[in-house]
C-alpha cells in the first residue's frame, strides 16, 4: 500500500490553483487520473517521484517513507526508483534504442523481453531522432519498466500510439504488472483513451 | 626566424584550455542549476574578464603575486612558487582571463536541455554524476567543443594581460602576440609579419572547423 497526501500551490496562467490530493493505492493497483490541462497532473506524478517538493504532504510506502514535510524527511528520486513515463519521452538524444535499456539494467533476458513486448526488436540501433513518435513513446515505456519498479508513474503514455497497437501493448503490459506487482498511476487528459484499463478512476478538477 | 613565440603560444593555449575544461565543466553544472544570489555573484565575477581591460586584471594579479607581500610571498615561500614573470603565471592569469570563453557555452547548453533527461536519468536509479557524464556532457558535445576552441583561440590572442603578469621574457614568457609588439617597435615588420600570419592562419582554421563541424556533425538533436 502507497498511502499519498499532499498539498502544492500551482501557478497557472489563471492566477495561483491549490492542488490538493489524498490517495491510497494498494499494492498491485491501477489507477486512473483524468483532469484538464493544466489541474496538476504532471506536478502530482512529478511529486510522487520526487523531481518536486510539495510544500505539505506524506508519501509512505509499505515499508519506506518517502516523503514527509513535517519531520523533514525527503527521499531523493534516485532512492525512490518509481518508473516514470514522461509526456515529452524524456529519451537521451546520444543513445540507441538498446543503449537506453542497457543504462537502466544489465539484465539482458529482461531487456529482450522487453524489447519483444514493445515490438521494437529490429530498432535497437537506432537512436530516438530516427524512431517514430509511437516508437519514441514505446522505448519510454520500456525504459521506465527496465528497473522492474514497485511503482509505475504514467504521463500520458499512449498519446503517440494508434489504436491496434495500443491493444496488443496494454494486453501485454497488464501481464507484466501482475507478475511485478507493480502498483501503476496513469494519467491523461482523455477518459476514452483509458476506457481498456481496470482500475480506480480518479478526476482532479 | 625564431619560432619559439609560437610554441610558447600553443602550449600556453593547450595547458590553459586543459584546465579550464576540468574546472569549467563542473562548474558550469553548478551554475546552471538553480538561481541563488550566491551563484548571480560568483558568474559576474566569472564573467568580468569579458568587460574588464586585460591591463587592469594584468595589475591587479601582478600586485597579489608580487613576490615581495601578499600571498605571492607566501607562495613564494611555502611552495617555492613564483606566478610574477612565469610561465606558471601566464598560465593562471589566462586561466581566470579566458574563463568565460570556456564557461558561457557550456553553461547555456545545460540550460537548455530539458529538466526530464536528467529526472529521467534519477529515476533509474543513478545519481547526479552518473546522470551529467552518461546523459548530460554527451548530448551538449557541439557547445562543449564551441567552448574548447572559443577558449583555445582567446588564450593565443592574450596581450595585456600576459604582458602585465608575464613581461616579455626570451623562452618564458614572450607568447607570439607579445613578439609582434616587440618586433613592431625594433621597426622589424618582416618578422612582427611573420608571427601575425601564423596566429591569423591557426585562429582561422580553428575557427572555421567549429563551424565546419557543427553544421554537418554535431548539430544537438534537441535544438
Amino acid at each position: 500500500m502507497i498511502s499519498i497526501d499532499i498539498e502544492k500551490k500551482l501557478k497557472t496562467y489563471q492566477g495561483e490553483q491549490r492542488l490538493k490530493i489524498a490517495l491510497q493505492l494498494p499494492e498491485g493497483s491501477i489507477t486512473k487520473i483524468y483532469g484538464p490541462s493544466g489541474a496538476g497532473k504532471t506536478t502530482f506524478l512529478k511529486i510522487i517521484a520526487g523531481f518536486v517538493k510539495p510544500e505539505k504532504g506524506i508519501i509512505k510506502t509499505a515499508d519506506e517513507t518517502w516523503l514527509n514535510t513535517d519531520s523533514k524527511i525527503f527521499l531523493p528520486p534516485q532512492k525512490r526508483k518509481a518508473g516514470f513515463v514522461f509526456q515529452d519521452y524524456a529519451l537521451f538524444p546520444n543513445m540507441t534504442l538498446q543503449e537506453h535499456l542497457e543504462y537502466a539494467t544489465t539484465d539482458k533476458a529482461w531487456i529482450k523481453r522487453l524489447l519483444d513486448i514493445g515490438r521494437l526488436e529490429n530498432l535497437v540501433i537506432h537512436k530516438p531522432e530516427y524512431l517514430s513518435g509511437g516508437q519514441q513513446q514505446r522505448l519510454a515505456i520500456l525504459r521506465a519498466l527496465a528497473i522492474k519498479p514497485k511503482l509505475l508513474l504514467m504521463d500520458e503514455p499512449f498519446s503517440a500510439i494508434d489504436a491496434k497497437m495500443k491493444m496488443t501493448l496494454i494486453t501485454k503490459l497488464k501481464t507484466l504488472f501482475d507478475e511485478l506487482a507493480t502498483t501503476v498511476l496513469i494519467v491523461s487528459h482523455n477518459q476514452q483513451e483509458l476506457e481498456m484499463i481496470p482500475g480506480e478512476e480518479l478526476n482532479i478538477p | 626566424m625564431d619560432l619559439t613565440p609560437i610554441w610558447l603560444t600553443l602550449k600556453l593555449a593547450g595547458i590553459t584550455t586543459v584546465l579550464l575544461l576540468a574546472i569549467g565543466l563542473p562548474v558550469a553544472w553548478w551554475l546552471s542549476r538553480g538561481r541563488s544570489l550566491f551563484k548571480i555573484i560568483i558568474e559576474a565575477i566569472i564573467t568580468m574578464p569579458l568587460v574588464l581591460p586585460p591591463s587592469v586584471l594584468g595589475f591587479y594579479l601582478l600586485l597579489a603575486f608580487s613576490p615581495q607581500h601578499g600571498p605571492g610571498k607566501w607562495l613564494l615561500r611555502t611552495f617555492d612558487i613564483q606566478f610574477v614573470f612565469s610561465f606558471p603565471g601566464l598560465v593562471l592569469a589566462s586561466v581566470i582571463y579566458s574563463m568565460p570563453f570556456m564557461m558561457g557555452p557550456i553553461k547555456s547548453a545545460l540550460q537548455q536541455l530539458p529538466p526530464s533527461l536528467s529526472q529521467a536519468s534519477h529515476s533509474l536509479g543513478k545519481s547526479r554524476w552518473q546522470t551529467f557524464i552518461h546523459v548530460l556532457v554527451p548530448n551538449i558535445k557541439p557547445s562543449l567543443l564551441t567552448a574548447i576552441v572559443l577558449t583555445f583561440a582567446h588564450t593565443l590572442g592574450e596581450f595585456g594581460v600576459v604582458l602585465m603578469i608575464g613581461g616579455n621574457i626570451p623562452n618564458v614568457t614572450r607568447v607570439a602576440s607579445i613578439a609582434v609588439y616587440d618586433a613592431v617597435e625594433q621597426m622589424d615588420y618582416g618578422t612582427a609579419n611573420t608571427y601575425s600570419m601564423i596566429l591569423f592562419a591557426i585562429t582561422f582554421i580553428l575557427v572555421i572547423s567549429v563551424f565546419i563541424f557543427n553544421r554537418y556533425q554535431l548539430k544537438s538533436p534537441l535544438e
